[in-house]
């Protein structure tokens, strides 16, 4: 295995030091910790939720273990994780299909940035999650709480 | 198969999940703010709610397709952050494994307590 000094990669430094990349590398980091966060749910939640077809009783019994309330601020987290996710997803397979990039021109210095024209979008989708985890907050912590 | 054919499932079971989990979490987690805006129903972890839906063969049917997919891209994307801190040949075939394993195991379960809440 080559070493990071000769490939150009930082490992585990790049996930958190965005450097030159600005905004979308971190968006790239919280896509992936949060990606990280869903599937280690999503791993227990099948198996929590497959209780059902076992009946009424192990089913009530699982809901209950799971009514503390720690367990709702981390379901109020797999919430906010989604919301996020989700969206970013959007525009991150928009730009995979080269859609909102632009055409590519030549390059000729100060050079565009296709990211730069794809941030509108960006920001357009975070305010979505925002209201969306916003209103999720609404329904876990004001109206169940 | 080929990486580009495995990228691509992973990009379209995304927007597969895009679908299916903005409902689930639509009816699991806005059921309050749906209902203000006069389309949600209340208490969807309840029981009866829960038996509801276990009995109707679209939400059997959409259960497995989302378990599917959400397995296949949560755990492609993990081989993919894994394989990207540079393992062995040995590893990867291991780590490969696992995951496949894994993820084939979830399904099989998950899959079966669906039928069993349908025919249940």
């Amino acid at each position: 295995m080559a070493n990071g000094s000769q490939t150009g990669q930082i490992g585990l430094r790049g996930w958190v030091y965005a450097g030159r990349f600005g905004l979308e590398r971190y968006a790239y980091t919280l896509h992936r910790i949060t990606g990280l966060g869903l599937l280690l749910y999503f791993l227990m939640h099948i198996c929590v939720t497959s209780s059902r077809a076992l009946g009424q009783a192990a089913w009530e019994s699982v809901m209950g273990f799971l009514s503390h309330p720690i367990f709702r601020i981390g379901e109020f987290l797999v919430y906010v994780a989604f919301a996020y996710h989700a969206l970013n997803g959007v525009r991150l397979i928009l730009g995979e299909l080269g859609l909102g990039l632009g055409n590519p021109v030549r390059p000729e210095y100060p050079y565009p940035i296709a990211h730069r024209r794809q941030r509108p979008l960006f920001l357009a989708l975070m305010i979505i999650s925002g209201i969306l985890i916003l209103a999720g907050g609404w329904d876990f912590f004001v109206t169940k709480h | 198969m080929r990486e580009a054919t495995l990228w691509t499932l992973h990009l379209a079971a995304g927007v597969v999940i895009l679908v299916f989990l903005s409902i689930h979490m639509g009816i699991m987690h806005l059921e309050d703010v749906l209902t203000a805006l006069g389309t949600g129903y209340r208490d969807a972890l309840g029981w009866a709610s829960v038996v509801m839906r276990n009995k109707q063969l679209y939400f059997t049917i959409t259960y497995v397709i989302l378990l599917a997919a959400a397995l296949y891209h949560g755990l492609y994307g993990l081989r993919n952050i894994l394989l990207e801190l540079g393992p062995g040949p040995t590893a990867v075939r291991v780590i490969q494994g696992i995951l496949i394993l894994l993820g084939a195991s979830l399904f099989v379960l998950g899959t079966i307590a669906a039928i069993a809440a349908y025919v249940r």
